[in-house]
């Protein structure tokens, strides 16, 4: 990672958490979603653009998160951020269970995306069909304002929590990248054959990186459901998430630091600009995130990330 | 060579694929601090017997076993950590990677520090003439090139024996006179090394002994010169009968 890639992000950190500040609830509102979405997708990118394990399931762990969560305050009372701990560590169990599951088995490439799917697809329906988890008509947190319950009158406090979280992500990327786990999932992605006659444990290598790679999602959830207080099936475990998660690295630039969080911010600025010029159309930033995806698969494989430095790189060399 | 010394002794090994018999029942020792060979025509069966030593393939029957321990069933990872290093014929580089990256995954090994970890790699690259290329992507290697990354990602392990396959395959004969000494350097060092070659010129200058494999089995072993002159060896390369021609050629 180049100094000036990193004098970029600190830029970009420092310039969305003055937006608060400046901007109405409508911006910040979309600035929050958007961290949460950036929250899970560097998460997925760890996993899935650093380690090349594709995953299309990880609202298994934004939604387990999310959850364990709620139902602990709901359910037994428990302190929010006690609750919020405890909902990551739990994102990152099932993320450990099923690795060891679907890594134990051997599954890669396409094999591994479907049966990531496959998991949290059963969880949605069985959060759908249980009491415990409030059924079809989902669960509400009571509202309490206050640091202690984790919510708060004041979105853009939120705003400044999803921006301290997604930094510290990134600190810890960028000193996994560099340290001797970093370099055994390159390796991993890179050729598994090569990494293991060089003495790298492939299924050790997976197993902490889906496990990491699942904290992270949690936390996002864990930071939706405080920020919206409501859940339900189709938003913890449905597939929308597992999809933005994967969508925003890929465009933002698969295994690049700032990738999934430009990512982020970039899908969801165009899905809000096209609701607002087309919002009669249901499902039109669908449409969008679908042409979007072409577009980076077709013109900039490597991201939007990718496609700068190329820019920059031919410019320098020109 | 007496089993007394042998660092690593492969006996009775025999594997099929299917109905194809690969390696049926071989065995080979390898010295301590020796270069032995492995030869054979094509399609003999050394890389099938590379990945049993290395942990790639699991053999049907027979076992291996290194420094007293029986490491037949121990996975591949392992086994590189009890200092058995191997390359592998069809180069199999990181491309992603850079030079540095690829051979620090190598040194990681033994050094769980990146710096450590890095001026590691940066003075496996320098032995091996790759040290010019630390910032290259490995995708932008020449065929030279990559196959002294294949070395010097399996030297950055700091093994004990290290298992060669090929690396002189497709080389020029400049490009292969300039790395037997690198060779010579690495045994030097300390280390053992077994390796699959088809280019007799360096296999007669390096290696202390050589076995000879065809059609999965073991058909001669001994000193280099020896086995030069071993009539079912000049058969396996050159056909039946061969050997009685050169013979006659050479009464004539």
């Amino acid at each position: 990672m180049k100094r000036s890639e990193w004098l970029f992000l600190v830029a970009l950190l420092a310039a969305l958490a003055l937006v608060p500040l400046l901007a109405s609830n409508l911006v910040i509102n979309f600035l929050v979603t958007a961290l949460i979405v950036a929250l899970a997708a560097l998460g997925w990118n760890i996993l899935g653009g650093l380690g090349g394990q594709i995953s299309f399931g990880h609202a298994a762990f934004f939604g387990t998160g999310a959850y364990v969560t709620e139902l602990l305050q709901l359910r037994l009372g428990a302190n929010a951020w006690a609750a919020a701990v405890a909902g990551i560590a739990a994102g990152a169990l099932v993320g450990l269970a099923i690795g060891a599951a679907v890594f134990r088995a051997r599954l890669r490439g396409s094999y591994f995306a479907l049966v990531t799917l496959a998991f949290a697809e059963v969880l949605r329906i069985l959060a759908n069909a249980l009491d415990v988890t409030g059924g079809a008509s989902g669960l509400l947190l009571p509202l309490q304002p206050g640091a202690a319950h984790f919510q708060f009158d004041q979105r853009s406090v939120f705003a400044w929590i999803g921006i301290a979280c997604v930094g510290a992500v990134l600190l810890l990327t960028r000193h996994m990248m560099n340290s001797r786990f970093g370099a055994h999932l390159a390796a991993v992605r890179e050729n598994e054959d090569a990494a293991r006659a060089l003495g790298v444990d492939i299924l050790a290598t997976k197993l902490r990186a889906i496990t990491l790679s699942a904290a992270i999602t949690a936390a996002a959830g864990v930071f939706y459901v405080q920020y919206f207080l409501y859940l339900d099936a189709n938003i913890g475990y449905g597939t929308w998430i597992s999809i933005e998660a994967l969508l925003a690295a890929i465009i933002g630039g698969v295994g690049t630091m700032a990738g999934p969080l430009i990512g982020a911010l970039a899908l969801h600025g165009l899905g809000e600009l096209t609701r607002g010029f087309a919002g009669s159309i249901t499902g039109i930033d669908l449409v969008i995130f679908g042409l979007l995806l072409v577009a980076a698969i077709a013109f900039a494989p490597a991201g939007i990330v990718g496609a700068w430095k190329r820019y920059v790189g031919g410019r320098r060399n020109a | 060579m007496s089993g007394g010394d042998a660092m690593l002794e492969v006996s009775n090994i025999s594997r099929s694929f299917g109905g194809v018999r690969a390696l049926g029942g071989l065995s080979l020792s390898v010295a301590q601090g020796s270069i032995t060979g492995l030869i054979g025509p094509n399609g003999a069966g050394k890389t099938t017997m590379f990945g049993v030593i290395s942990g790639f393939v699991a053999p049907d029957t027979g076992s291996v076993t290194y420094r007293g321990a029986d490491i037949t069933r121990e996975p591949a990872h392992l086994r590189a950590r009890r200092g058995i290093a191997r390359t592998f014929q069809i180069v199999q580089p990181f491309a992603g990677l850079s030079v540095g990256e690829n051979i620090a995954v190598g040194s990681y090994l033994r050094h769980a520090k990146p710096s450590e970890a890095r001026a590691r790699a940066e003075a496996v690259a320098r032995r091996v003439g790759l040290g010019a290329m630390l910032d290259q992507p490995a995708s932008a290697l020449t065929v030279s090139g990559r196959k002294r990354l294949e070395l010097a990602r399996a030297l950055a392990t700091e093994p004990d024996l290290l298992l060669l396959d090929e690396v002189l395959a497709g080389l020029n004969p400049s490009e292969i006179r300039d790395i037997l000494p690198v060779i010579h350097d690495i045994r030097a060092s300390g280390v053992t090394i077994l390796m699959i070659e088809h280019v007799m010129q360096a296999v007669m200058a390096l290696c202390d002994d050589i076995f000879v494999m065809a059609q999965g089995r073991m058909i001669a072993e001994g000193k280099p010169d020896a086995v030069c002159r071993d009539p079912q060896v000049i058969e396996a390369y050159l056909g039946h009968g061969a050997a009685a021609r050169m013979q006659e050629a050479g009464n004539a």
